[in-house]
């Protein structure tokens, strides 16, 4: 179960990818891939990275379902976090901005 | 004695309301991740703000991230990836049943990389910042040449400042923490059957990495550097 000992060659083979994705992020935020695709390859490249850091340096592959479980759950809050901001803010054009009751109600007067 | 009775002899480290060795350690990892849950949370509240406001001021975000020290950045991603990997190998070096000296070079080596990385971020890139009036608060200065968007360019910056500052103020407790571990291990506290201290402050470095490993795109290369040096 967890009493899993990776080797040093597994640690170190990851820190080799890890500098190699590390690079390419780099050197291609050089280079103009067009609209958004620069944005969608440096996350993309991010995402891998991290996925490496947490199966194998943080022994998630190795580890009981319960514990993959609890790992899950929190990137599904964030994706609830980042999803609900998004579907307000980027939505917030679709319909007319409502007037006030000034609008609704010219005639009548507070006095 | 009363006492013999209930409690039997157990290992070291070994806590009494546990079947064995082997649950205690997942119930470790589960604890530690529950705490990196809240973590998760902590940050991404920041990461989805950074991602509205990034699409609400787009070109001021870009010019903003352009004025990064990206040699930097790059090389601090290096350095704290290699940290993660001698924090790595010092965990390792407590599983296989290594001497304790090889737990202390390993932590001893983490704790050196995670200071270059603060040394070159705090001296370096934000000294420089500083300089070129890039510090919302102390001195900001709004350039001409920035245009329409210029205003909204500090925006970008206290992202930055606030972001990169949040981590590492993470980095600075993390530091303390193995401080506090390499002093435990010196005194052979971790063997092959215990050693979740060094599991579970590996999990909080490697998260910080991996925050890090956001931040590095999200701040320095997604604003467009190839406008900078290719002939646009």
């Amino acid at each position: 179960m967890s009493e899993h000992v990776v080797p040093v060659k597994t640690y170190v083979g990851i820190f080799i990818a890890l500098l190699c994705l590390t690079a390419l992020t780099t050197g291609i935020a050089f280079v103009d891939l067009g609209a958004e695709l620069n944005t969608v390859v440096a996350l993309a490249i991010a995402v891998a990275k991290m996925l490496l850091v947490i199966l194998f340096f943080m022994h998630v592959k190795y580890s009981p379902g319960l514990t993959k479980l609890v790992v899950l759950a929190g990137f599904f809050f964030l994706a609830i976090l980042i999803s609900l901001t998004l579907a307000d803010e980027l939505t917030r054009g679709w319909t007319a901005n409502p007037g006030g009751w000034s609008v609704i109600l010219p005639s009548v007067r507070f006095l | 004695m009363a006492d013999t009775a209930v409690h039997h002899a157990h290992p070291p480290g070994f806590a009494h309301q546990f079947e064995d060795m082997e649950q205690q350690r997942d119930a470790d990892s589960l604890g530690m991740w529950v705490f990196l849950v809240t973590e998760i949370m902590f940050f991404g509240g920041l990461f989805a703000t950074y991602i509205v406001y990034r699409s609400l001021y787009l070109h001021a975000f870009e010019i903003g991230s352009r004025l990064l020290k990206v040699n930097f950045g790059a090389v601090n991603t290096a350095i704290l990836i290699g940290s993660s990997l001698t924090m790595a190998l010092a965990i390792h070096a407590a599983q296989a049943g290594k001497r304790k000296t090889e737990q202390v070079t390993f932590l001893v080596l983490t704790m050196i990389q995670g200071a270059i990385f603060l040394f070159l971020k705090f001296n370096f890139e934000w000294r420089a910042d500083y300089a070129e009036h890039l510090i919302p608060g102390f001195g900001f200065i709004i350039r001409q040449e920035w245009g329409a968007a210029g205003s909204h360019v500090p925006m970008f910056f206290l992202f930055y400042f606030f972001m990169t500052g949040l981590h590492a103020l993470h980095m600075i407790i993390g530091f303390g923490i193995l401080i506090v571990l390499t002093v435990m291990a010196n005194q052979g506290r971790f063997n092959a059957d215990y050693y979740a201290p060094l599991e579970v402050t590996g999990l909080y470095w490697h998260f910080v990495d991996i925050v890090w490993i956001f931040l590095f795109p999200l701040l320095y290369l997604i604003g467009g550097r190839y406008a900078m040096s290719g002939g646009h």
